[in-house]
């Protein structure tokens, strides 16, 4: 077995999974990885289950030792600068630390959550299914708390598999798409378009429980108590003073304020990784949309694999290189920066 | 009674989950129906849901779009929610010990000058009541209760406490509640219990299921003092009673 030492590490950083589901019933929130994407392609460069349990790694730096052996890792998430003793780690890429060796990652160049894999995944003594760290109810393993400077994982040693990249589609932009409901009737209309036709952003107190958006003060209809009932991850509610929260992998399981919709799936991870002070604006798709969109999300997850490319190897993106001619850009095939052809230093 | 409820509604909950709600209010009728319809997709799952939560009032159901629709799914739960309810079976019941006033119930005071009496018949009325477990939420264990005395229906603390110790008994509004973690709370602290309705690496981990019926009795401080002891070793402190 081979330790990976956590060297340092900022506020934010934890050990996430799928999360810990079957037991919302009593009050145990699900946790789990901001972006299950990001999390699924770093577990699936290293060979992992998708789900399997990772270091999320918050908005800032944070670096890994490898000791008694070399470890294989892999990162994917929000973009950072990372690197081994001055030599550059591409994001979504599999890396293998010699014993000794340590890696550096920088604050997050947009969006908030990096995943770290590591080959073998991380162990310890889930609860409920899941390692997945859960301050608040004292659950995690293998610390039942947000990562500190010291502590360490005893993990697999590194196979010597030849290294991978993953060639991801690129993130969708535009609009956070929601669902309106449950409780869209506590609203008017006008509120309703108020909500949807105005520019939000993430306020810097928000966490994982809860994304607080700052923007026009929503009105209910009712006021704002209703009995508490459930949510669920995306659920976006309207306290009294009108300013949304949208409940996260850590939220409580039951909330006693209106709901007036709902993030989807597919855009649950996207929500996640917009920075604190973005300018975003949600759009209101159908059911029908949404549940097409959650099949495409969960079918991308299920075919990771299939997008594994070997990470020495130059491949032009035929796609991306005639979309770029056609638009008139002066190419370059060879610059990484314009297109994502990881020809790695 | 439950033929008088207005027939349940579907809530798009996002594209994974869907609420059926009852009722909008705090309703033991439209609370029973919640929990004949848990218990009913407990015995028969539909196929694609993976989880229940039941609340006062709805029953959220989460489920996996890649295995049933959200149309045809929510036909199904109506189906079920729309039938006539089996007569409740037997609900357990639980004997709760609580250490009353002092440094475990540092409202006790409070409430018995809000409401014009003593704490002593504070806590006659708070343990002559019958009580039912609506729904467990929040934080784990957290168990709400129906049947509070109508004489201690009170509004919540202007402001909420950031912090309120482990095994609180407390009440809000027209509820009871047994709290077993440390938590934020704006409802008032009329004791402590030794008992665990959540601990980990004992079984059960979870004590108490919505619809348990509980009440309450009085035990000194030092009563309480050795069943936390106890209780922390795993032992179960709550009593069952058998009818």
């Amino acid at each position: 077995m081979s330790r990976l030492i956590v060297a340092s590490v900022g506020p934010a950083s934890s050990v996430q999974d799928g999360g810990r589901h079957g037991a919302q019933r009593y009050g145990l929130t699900p946790s789990g990885a901001m972006d299950r994407l990001a999390l699924a392609a770093a577990n699936t460069l290293v060979g992992n289950e998708p789900f399997a349990a990772a270091v999320e790694i918050g908005p800032f730096g944070a670096t890994f030792a490898a000791k008694d052996g070399a470890v294989r890792v892999a990162i994917a998430g929000a973009p950072r600068n990372a690197d081994i003793a001055g030599r550059p780690v591409a994001m979504d890429t599999s890396i293998t630390l010699k014993d000794g060796e340590t890696l550096t990652l920088g604050f997050a160049r947009g969006g908030a959550f990096t995943y770290l894999a590591i080959e073998g995944a991380i162990k310890g003594e889930p609860v409920f299914g899941s390692l997945a760290v859960n301050a608040r109810a004292g659950l995690g393993s293998p610390y039942p708390r947000p990562l500190q400077a010291g502590d360490e994982f005893t993990v697999d040693a590194a196979s010597g598999a030849p290294e991978l990249r993953i060639e991801l589609p690129k993130p969708a932009s535009g609009p956070i798409r929601v669902v309106l409901g449950p409780q869209d009737d506590e609203f008017d209309d006008a509120n309703k378009a108020l909500f949807l036709d105005s520019e939000w952003k993430i306020s810097a107190t928000s966490d994982r429980m809860g994304y607080r958006l700052e923007g026009p003060a929503i009105k209910h209809l009712h006021g704002h108590n209703i009995v508490s009932d459930g949510t669920v991850n995306g659920s976006i509610q309207v306290p009294g003073n009108g300013s949304p929260i949208a409940l996260m992998m850590d939220r409580g399981t039951s909330g006693g304020y209106p709901k007036i919709a709902t993030v989807i799936t597919a855009d649950v991870g996207r929500l996640a990784q917009t920075s604190a002070g973005t300018t975003f604006r949600f759009k209101a798709v159908t059911m029908a949309e949404a549940q097409d969109e959650a099949r495409k999300y969960q079918q991308l997850i299920r075919t990771l694999p299939d997008r594994l490319r070997s990470s020495d190897t130059v491949e032009l993106n035929i796609e991306a290189l005639s979309d770029a001619n056609v638009a008139g850009y002066a190419v370059s095939a060879m610059d990484a920066g314009t297109w994502q052809v990881t020809a790695e230093p | 009674m439950a033929a008088t409820l207005p027939p349940p509604r579907l809530l798009p909950s996002g594209d994974s989950a869907v609420t059926v709600e009852f009722s909008r209010t705090i309703d033991d009728a439209a609370n029973e129906r919640v929990l004949a319809l848990d218990k009913a997709l407990a015995a028969t799952p539909i196929g694609g849901m993976s989880e229940t939560i039941p609340t006062y009032r709805s029953l959220l159901v989460h489920y996996d779009p890649g295995k049933i629709g959200f149309d045809a799914l929510g036909e199904k739960l109506l189906a079920i929610a729309c039938q006539k309810p089996p007569p409740s079976t037997k609900a357990r019941r639980w004997r709760i010990p609580v250490a009353y006033g002092g440094e475990h119930g540092i409202d006790l005071e409070d409430v018995a000058k809000a409401l014009n009496t003593t704490p002593d018949d504070i806590v006659a009325r708070h343990v002559g009541g019958n009580y039912r477990v609506a729904m467990i939420g929040f934080t784990p264990g957290w168990s709400y209760l129906s049947g509070l005395d109508k004489s201690l229906h009170m509004s919540r603390r202007q402001s909420p406490r950031l912090f309120t110790p482990a095994g609180t008994i407390s009440i809000g509004g027209i509820q009871a509640g047994i709290q077993c973690l440390a938590a934020p709370s704006g409802w008032h602290l009329l004791g402590r219990t030794p008992v665990r309705t959540y601990q980990l690496h004992r079984n059960p981990t979870f004590l108490t299921e919505p619809g348990d019926r509980v009440t309450f009795f009085a035990i000194d401080h030092k009563t309480f003092d050795e069943q936390d002891r106890a209780a922390e070793a795993g032992e179960i402190i709550a009593e069952q009673v058998i009818a």
